[in-house]
């Protein structure tokens, strides 16, 4: 993929970059975005506020997606099913396959509706042009600004570095990922990377309430500046102005060559990190490999309004599928991190609790964490862990037995 | 119009024994005493005239219908039709044709058919406008059983009395703020008085034992709690009807479990809205209910079924609930006697289920159906 | 424990498309912590006799629930609990059991806001749902009804506002926001969603108050466009009513203002049987009070014995579910219905002889 990156620098590309950015096309396409929220009336405005959570019961959208996604998910409502996690799923089948705009136009409403949702991954297919990638389109039809994902070590998971625990922070909807690109002649194509003040400004803010508010004390704003001194440099100037308003949260900046070879020697240094999209893309998944693959790190994207969770490193590891072989963890995480936000942190601190016992303490491990279990048997352990801590467990199976 | 001036002079010759206003009152007294004294007492030499809306759809059929039943019966009743179609006035603005409210003022009584309500057209809807005109603040429900008409309700035989002229229909609503909208319902005790007086009355005489107030003081204490007093202040003045009250859930909740248990039902507007379509649910619906409209100026009697203008001018209307209407009217305008017979003649033929309209689950026309009633009445 | 059955269980969750799930038999859950707790008002009238029966269904089936008791009234002010005390046990437990509060009628000047809605307005318990469902094998007009009713409680008539402008011309105001009826039609479209229902009846009087029931009829409408797979509908009161008698198997999920779900709820309790069979709930976002469908304390059956505690029953069952003890819950709706359908041992008002204390111990006695 990378080979196919053609990193256009020099000013002129990014004034016209700019220009563009007040002309035609990106307003053209904002004006779709906002045509299509507009079509779903005025109710946005009003529902947003309004999760679907009666009676301290939450009803969560579950987008499927590809690969392992199915049976992952299909884990993590059983698992919170013996946990009594008072969710309530509404199970959205959406994948590669089910591309049409219907499809998108439930899943949307869905999320629309109940205000959080469980996603799996859904597949690009890259070698079409015309396919437009699903997950960017929900990321920027529901307004999901940042994307966070946490990358902690597991204890007793004997990996290079045992002391990694940093937050990513990306901006999730523009910069390179608004794909625009085109061929202005044969052989020739230009990608535009766009970013605004706006956005900036806002991510940056959103990192350092972050730390605020999880105690953390340092925020890193990686970037480019020094190349792209435009761009970048605006997301660098923004960060270091929203800075100046929390003086308590130290603040650096990293160019993101120097942030990926710090990561991998010395990752202890970085506590909540805060980048613009296609650095982040590739920072979270070095951070996810240092803590134990893509299978561990767990994902949630937030907008205004809305929120989606979802694995970390948002691949939907097609070769496992069927195999019983995936990871549960990045999906439990994630199903975790989305009952925080929720409010039922009791529900989320057991579950975690119960992931982290089997995975260090009892060793048992899908093989891409070096273990040998199958993902049944990690699904199985997890929730004999979780068992004895719904202590009305043992009243209710005794009743089980004596019915039978 | 050479017959306007006949019609003035009678016209006054009807206002000499009784007003009008006054019509309700004593002459019904006398009915009591004499229960089955005919009727035509004051003029029996001259027909008295009546005010007929034919009204839209299948109005003109049903109204012919009972037009037939009337002569067949000898109902000393002449028909005055008018048309209520808007007419355009001077100023552009559509509005009802005067006729209807001269008419109804020399007639003081009416029969309407089912109009097409046109919404949002503009012009005063006929209803309001003749509430307004003759102070119709009571509506009258009775709804009785149907034998032959088989519902899975039996023996219901339920008067409701709505108050007809404020309470949340007062018309009166505005925005605060954005999104936030306020309704008022007005209760007086003028009102209140007057209905709860006439629920009474009609109680008595038409030989009901006891009245309901309906009303849910519980929540809306002041409101309907003076609805209920007043109710409470005429029922000590009329000992010799029971006199009862009731919440409105615990009413509804009664009253599809066993509505034998009630009689007459007095309630403000909105409660009588909607307990007296309910009720005209438990016989059969809306074209086998009769209802009538009853002022302190005059009175206006009706079917509330629709225009149903699907079947209009196909012969397969059923003419009952207007029928039932004109026999309300007929007791109203104490011509018992006639309002007996067509009534029994009406609901014989529909016990005996062999000219039914198809509503009723028949396969007869309108018109053998009305032919047949006709037939009963001459033979009574 | 044996193997787990490692498939997708329908029990909690629903599905937009059905096509390849079909919904399993649960096995049960838990929730942590332990016993659980729930407050318990157990209300005037046969209030407290019923709730003593549901105490003891739920000590016999081992439902692991402990009930937080407090007495609370307005017809007899002096043992009532303070309505902050009871109000601060509903949040801290997050669900609780009530029986039906009695009003006075008679209105002596002070409060007009009654005890019930002060409790509603202070938990924000905007929504209450009744489930008016036909026990099998009790006959009555209407056989195999199932619908559901859902109702906006907080604002519209029972507002609590009435003054009176001139001597013998009283004002009521009846208040309607967007805010809360779009939070109401949310609220049935979920609910919908949820339980897997095929259409929304918004039930209104738009037609004469075009302004507060126009609000609300609109509110609905717009809220139904984020549920496409959700057929909705509009209909007028007085027809509603007319048609819920003569043919109630049109409707699905009903949704509607304060006042005419009052009348709704009732009329259709009757129809499957009366104020004893059936059960609703109330929410709020994060509170739940489950009480019965039709509110009737039934004062004049004090100490009589004669109340059906079926709708009790079932509304504790509800509870039970909703607080994840899905097995109890289970377990004693069976035996309920089970007693029901048998017909030997009824209360007076379903035709039967017996009286609530055989119906209790008739359900402890066959439960499994």
């Amino acid at each position: 993929m990378a080979a196919n990156l053609r990193t256009v620098v020099g000013q002129n590309i990014a004034s016209r970059a700019r220009a563009l950015l007040q002309g035609s096309s990106i307003s053209d396409l904002q004006c779709l975005t906002t045509q299509r929220r507009s079509y779903l009336s005025h109710v946005a405005s009003h529902e947003t506020r309004l999760l679907a959570k009666y009676g301290g019961r939450n009803t969560v959208t579950l987008m499927t997606g590809d690969g392992v996604g199915p049976e992952l998910l299909s884990h993590v409502q059983e698992i919170f099913r013996f946990a009594g996690a008072p969710i309530d799923f509404e199970v959205v089948e959406i994948n590669a396959s089910t591309n049409t705009p219907e499809d998108m136009e439930n899943a949307l409403l869905s999320v629309r509706r109940n205000g959080v949702a469980l996603k799996g991954n859904i597949e690009t297919k890259f070698d079409d042009p015309s396919f437009k990638s699903m997950n960017v389109a929900l990321r920027t039809q529901l307004g999901l600004f940042a994307s966070i994902v946490k990358c902690k070590s597991i204890p007793g998971l004997n990996m290079r570095h045992n002391d990694v625990d940093c937050i990513l922070i990306r901006e999730n909807t523009e910069g390179e990922y608004r794909q625009l690109e085109h061929e202005n002649v044969s052989g020739v194509v230009e990608s535009l990377k766009i970013i605004t003040a706006k956005k900036s400004k806002k991510i940056a803010r959103f990192a350092f309430d972050y730390a605020v508010q999880n105690n953390r004390k340092k925020v890193t704003a990686i970037h480019k500046a020094n190349i792209m001194k435009l761009g970048d440099g605006l997301f660098l100037e923004s960060c270091r102005e929203v800075a100046k308003d929390y003086p308590n949260i130290e603040f650096n900046d990293l160019i993101i060559d120097n942030a990926s070879m710090q990561m991998v020697s010395r990752p202890s240094q970085f506590d909540v990190l805060c980048m613009p999209n296609l650095y982040g893309n590739i920072l979270s998944n070095i951070a996810a490999g240092l803590v134990g693959g893509s299978g561990v790190a767990a994902g949630s994207n937030l907008g205004d309004d809305y929120a989606v969770f979802e694995s970390g490193t948002r691949n939907s590891g097609r070769t496992l599928k069927g195999k019983n072989i995936a990871n549960p963890t990045g999906y439990l995480l994630a199903g975790c991190d989305m009952l925080e936000y929720l409010g039922h942190n009791q529900h989320a601190e057991m579950i975690r609790e119960s992931v982290m016992t089997v995975l260090s303490d009892k060793q048992i491990r899908t093989p891409d964490m070096g273990g040998s279990a199958t993902t049944l048997d990690v699904v199985k352990a997890i929730i004999d862990d979780v068992k004895p801590k719904t202590l009305a467990w043992k009243s209710i199976s005794e009743h089980g037995a004596y019915l039978q | 119009m050479a017959g306007k001036t006949m019609l003035i002079n009678l016209l006054k010759n009807l206002n000499k024994p009784t007003s009008f206003s006054k019509y309700i009152g004593p002459c019904v007294t006398q009915l009591q005493n004499q229960p089955c004294s005919n009727t035509s007492r004051h003029y029996s030499s001259q027909n008295r005239l009546v005010t007929m809306i034919p009204g839209d759809g299948i109005g003109p059929e049903i109204s012919v219908a009972v037009k037939q039943i009337f002569s067949a019966a000898g109902v000393p009743i002449d028909w005055e039709d008018v048309d209520v179609t808007p007419v355009k006035g001077p100023d552009g603005m559509f509005r009802l044709p005067p006729k209807i409210f001269e008419s109804m003022e020399r007639t003081k009584v009416g029969l309407k058919g089912p109009l097409a309500t046109p919404i949002g057209k503009g012009h005063q809807s006929l209803n309001l406008a003749l509430r307004k005109a003759f102070a119709l603040y009571a509506n009258v429900r009775p709804c009785k059983s149907i034998e032959g008409y088989e519902t899975p309700y039996k023996n219901v035989d339920i008067v409701t009395i709505r108050e007809n002229t404020e309470g949340e229909y007062s018309g009166i609503e505005h925005v605060i703020v954005d999104g936030v909208v306020q309704s008022i319902k007005l209760i007086t005790e003028n009102a209140s008085m007057r209905v709860a007086e006439y629920a009474f009355k009609y109680a008595r005489d038409n030989r009901r034992s006891t009245v309901t107030a309906v009303h849910k003081a519980n929540i809306m204490r002041m409101s309907d709690g003076l609805f209920l007093k007043c109710c409470r202040e005429v029922a000590a003045k009329n000992k010799d009807i029971r006199f009862s009250e009731m919440y409105l859930d615990t009413v509804c909740l009664n009253l599809v479990q066993d509505p034998g248990s009630f009689d007459v039902l007095v309630m403000p507007n909105l409660y009588g809205d909607i307990l007296s379509d309910l009720c005209a649910g438990l016989i059969g619906g809306l074209g086998v209910t009769p209802s009538g409209n009853i002022g302190e100026e005059g009175a206006l009697f009706e079917s509330v079924h629709g225009t149903a203008p699907d079947i209009a001018g196909q012969n397969k209307a059923n003419p009952t609930a207007l029928l039932l209407s004109s026999v309300m009217m007929l007791r109203y305008m104490e011509l018992t006697s006639y309002a007996d017979r067509i009534e029994n003649a009406a609901f014989s033929v529909i016990r005996e289920g062999q000219h039914l309209t198809g509503d009723l689950g028949g396969q007869s026309t309108c018109s053998a159906f009305t032919d047949e009633i006709c037939r009963k009445v001459q033979a009574s | 424990m044996k193997a787990l059955p490692f498939v997708y269980h329908g029990a909690r969750c629903f599905h937009l498309d059905q096509k390849n799930h079909q919904a399993a038999v649960a096995a049960p859950v838990s929730r942590p912590a332990g016993r659980h707790t729930a407050t318990l008002v157990p209300g005037d009238g046969v209030g407290p006799e019923l709730m003593g029966g549901v105490r003891e269904v739920f000590k016999a089936a081992g439902a692991p629930v402990d009930f937080e008791e407090m007495f609370i009234s307005e017809v007899s002010p002096n043992t009532s609990a303070d309505l902050d005390t009871v109000v601060e046990s509903f949040r801290r437990n997050k669900v609780g059991l009530k029986g039906i509060l009695t009003t006075p009628t008679t209105f002596k000047g002070g409060v007009l806001q009654t005890l019930n809605m002060k409790i509603r307005r202070e938990l924000d318990l905007f929504a209450n749902v009744v489930c008016v469902r036909s026990l099998p094998g009790f006959q009555t007009r209407h056989n195999n009804l199932d619908f559901i009713i859902i109702r906006e409680q907080t604002e519209g008539e029972y507002s609590a506002l009435e003054h009176e402008s001139v001597p013998g011309v009283i004002e009521c105001l009846k208040i309607v926001t967007e805010e809360n009826s779009m939070r109401i039609a949310k609220f049935a479209f979920d609910y919908a969603m949820r339980h897997n229902r095929k259409k929304v009846t918004a039930v209104h009087k738009a037609n004469i108050m075009k302004l507060g029931d126009g609000l609300f009829m609109r509110c609905c409408e717009e809220v139904s466009k984020l549920y496409p797979k959700i057929e909705f509908e509009t209909m007028i009161i007085d027809n509603c009513c007319m048609q819920l008698v003569s043919n109630p198997y049109q409707f699905d999920v009903m949704v509607m203002p304060n006042l005419y779900g009052n009348i709704v709820d009732n009329l259709a309790a009757g129809l499957v049987g009366g104020a004893g069979v059936v059960p609703g709930e109330s929410y709020s976002s994060s509170v739940a009070v489950f009480e019965q469908g039709a509110r009737h304390a039934f004062a004049e059956a004090v100490g009589k014995d004669i109340a059906n505690p079926t709708a009790t029953l079932l509304t504790s069952c509800n509870m039970l579910r909703h607080m994840h003890l899905e097995h109890h819950a289970r377990v004693i709706e069976d035996t309920v219905l089970k007693v029901v359908k048998g017909g030997k041992i009824r209360t007076k008002d379903m035709g039967g002889h017996s009286s609530t204390s055989d119906f209790i111990s008739e359900v402890i006695y066959c439960l499994p």
